[in-house]
This record gives structure tokens, sequence and C-alpha cells, in this order.
């Protein structure tokens, strides 16, 4: 059971809340001009980090408002939690042992989605092998910030 | 409503009252009979008044609204109001006034067509939610260990005080919880789950009824 701090009403048991997935996950500037490939990779494609991740939930028992949140999906730390339409923060400056900047893998494991809405190809698993493009070690971002 | 009715129109509105039901009138006999006089109660007070309400409270709708219910209140446990009109805090922009029966306009009050005027033509809603939720109280020197059976808040005196109210889970089901004294509480479920929440209560107070085992 996860003890989620909600900015408005204090700490409450996970139960209380819903989970909204990806953070910062930014709307089409112009969707017309989309393919439908991208447009159903900004629909449906999101990371799959494991490490730290921005997240989206609602305190859907209590306050009904949403927020964002840090966290590290292997050890299910909190690292953040901030407002709708806040920038990601950036850890690097606090981080303590274990956490690194997001741009840098934190374990040997986590990998960095690439391309245009953060994908590689479509349908592949992580390190599958049929393409050219890195699957780790890229920086480029993944989504826009400050949505 | 508010002004002289007709008699036609008193009894249409006595008609009306004797045909209600209230969510967990069925249990009346079983909290009766499951309550602990002098240490743990549990009653149904049915059919008040509630209206739910989304303004902003720093707005000019805000303070007429607020102007209305007595306050809006500023953060997540706070109630606001005093005597029988209270407004409990549901969300920073999102309040829900309880008041008596008799408050609601088709019993001669005039709560809900208050608080519609108040907000005018403004940004929010006024909206009459008297039949979406019962009240429980449940009473006593045990009230706060039989909520501590289910409510995975801290109901400490030290953290929970008399005169706050939070909306959260009991039995796995959201409920709005507030505190109206050191040994009192109210219980907000909705209308579905009254007969859940009424047994459940039951069936936890049971154990007061008889002599702790040293
Ligand atoms: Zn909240």
């Amino acid at each position: 059971m996860l003890l989620i701090s909600c900015p408005n009403c204090g700490p409450r048991d996970e139960t209380e809340f819903h989970y909204g997935g990806q953070a910062h996950v930014a709307y089409p500037e112009s969707p017309n001009d989309l393919t439908d490939r991208e447009w159903a990779e900004y629909l449906f494609y999101r990371e799959n980090t494991k490490g730290t991740f921005a997240e989206r939930w609602v305190h859907s028992t209590g306050c009904r408002q949403w927020f964002n949140m840090l966290r590290d999906t292997v050890s299910y730390e909190i690292h953040s939690i901030y407002g709708m339409g806040q920038p990601r923060p950036n850890l690097s400056a606090s981080a303590a042992a274990g956490t690194s900047a997001k741009s840098e893998p934190a374990q040997p494991g986590e990998f960095t989605q690439t391309g245009e809405f953060g994908q590689t190809e479509p349908g592949l698993a992580p390190g599958a092998p049929t393409t050219g493009a890195p699957i780790s070690g890229s920086t480029a971002p993944t989504s826009s910030e400050g949505v | 409503m508010a002004e002289t009715a007709t008699p036609a129109e008193t009894a249409h509105v006595n008609r009306v009252r004797g045909a209600r039901r209230s969510p967990a009138e069925h249990l009346a006999d079983a909290f009766t009979s499951g309550s602990v006089p002098g240490t743990v109660t549990l009653t149904e007070i049915p059919y008040q008044a509630m209206v739910g309400l989304r303004v902003d409270r720093t707005s000019d709708a805000g303070a007429r609204v607020a102007a209305v219910t007595g306050g809006l209140p500023a953060a997540c446990g706070e109630v606001t109001g005093t005597g029988s009109v209270n407004t409990l805090w549901l969300g920073p922009t999102e309040f829900m006034v309880v008041a008596p029966e008799e408050a609601h306009d088709s019993l001669g009050g005039s709560l809900v067509s208050d608080l519609t005027t108040a907000l005018g033509t403004d940004a929010g809603q006024v909206v009459d939610l008297s039949a979406n939720r019962t009240t429980f109280e449940l009473s006593g020197s045990h009230a706060r260990a039989v909520l501590e059976k289910t409510c995975a808040l801290d109901l400490h005196p030290r953290v929970f005080k008399a005169g706050t109210a939070v909306s959260t889970e009991l039995a796995h089901i959201p409920v709005m919880l507030w505190k109206t004294s050191d040994e009192s509480y109210r219980i907000f479920p909705r209308a579905s789950f009254a007969d859940f929440l009424g047994r459940w209560l039951l069936d936890a107070m049971r154990e007061y009824a008889s002599p702790e085992v040293p």
C-alpha cells in the first residue's frame, strides 16, 4: 500500500487514488497533420520506464484533484509530488545515492525510448533486434515537459 | 412554495413526505437493539437537506454564496457555519452544504433557491443532492474504536479534531466523515451504500455489548 501525500488533503492510502498514466504527454500542435501512425503513437504509446517515472494521479475519493508525481517504478519510492501544469522537477541537483538525472539510465536495465512520440518502433519489445534505432542511452526528449 | 401554500399543496407535500423511505429505514430497529447506551450508539438522521456547490470561494459569486451558507471552508477538514446549516470542504472549489430537512424548498425552506440566486449566472453550480446521501450518527466512548477498525486515517483527537470533516473510505466505500464533537461522528454514505455500511457498523459495534475480556 502506497501512502500518497495529496497536495490538498495530506497523506492518504493509495486506495483513495486513481492512476492517470504518464504525465507530460503533449497534445499535438496540429493533429490534422499527423499520419495515422503518429496519431496512434500519441494516443497509445507510452514509456515503460524502469526507474524514475513522471505520472498523473487523481485523489478520487477525496478532493478529486489531479496532480503529478515522480515515482520510482522499481522501489516505488515517491520522489516528488507537484501540480498539474508544472514542469517535471529536476532530481539531479538533490539526487541521493541511486538516483540520477533522467537523461542517464539509472540502472543497467533502464532504457529510454526515442522517436518523435517516444517510440523506436511500435510493437517491439525493448531490445527487440530488428531496427538500428537505439534502445537505450539516447537522451532524446520523449515528450514535451511542462504540459 | 415558501409563500402561502394552498391546502391542496400542503396535503400533497404531506403525502409525498409520508411516502418517502430513508435509505436505512429498514435497519432502524437493528440500530436501536445494536446500540450500547453509554458505549456506542448508531442512529440514522434521515432526509437532511444537502446541496452540492462548485464555486471559486475567492470570487464575487463565492462571497455571495458564502453569505448564504455562513462562510465557505478554505482547506481540507474545515467546516463552516454556525447552528444548523454547515458547509463541508470537498475540494478547492467544491463544497457540501448540510442543513435540516425543513431547509429544503419543498418543505417551506429556501436553501436551494437562495444558493441558486446567490450564484446567479456566474461560473459554478448549485445542485440539490438531498437524496444522494443519508446521515449516520455514531456516538459514544467507543465510537472511535469502531471507526478505527476500518478507517485508515489517524482518528486520534490530536490529529482528527472535533469540528472537522474529511472525505475518505470506511469499509472500502467512500464517505464523508464529520467529527461533530469529542465522541460523536456524522457519516455520510451514499444512499445505495447505506444498508451495507449500517450492517458493517452494527457488526463492528457488537463486541462492545459484551463485558471486556481482560
Ligand atoms: Zn486530495
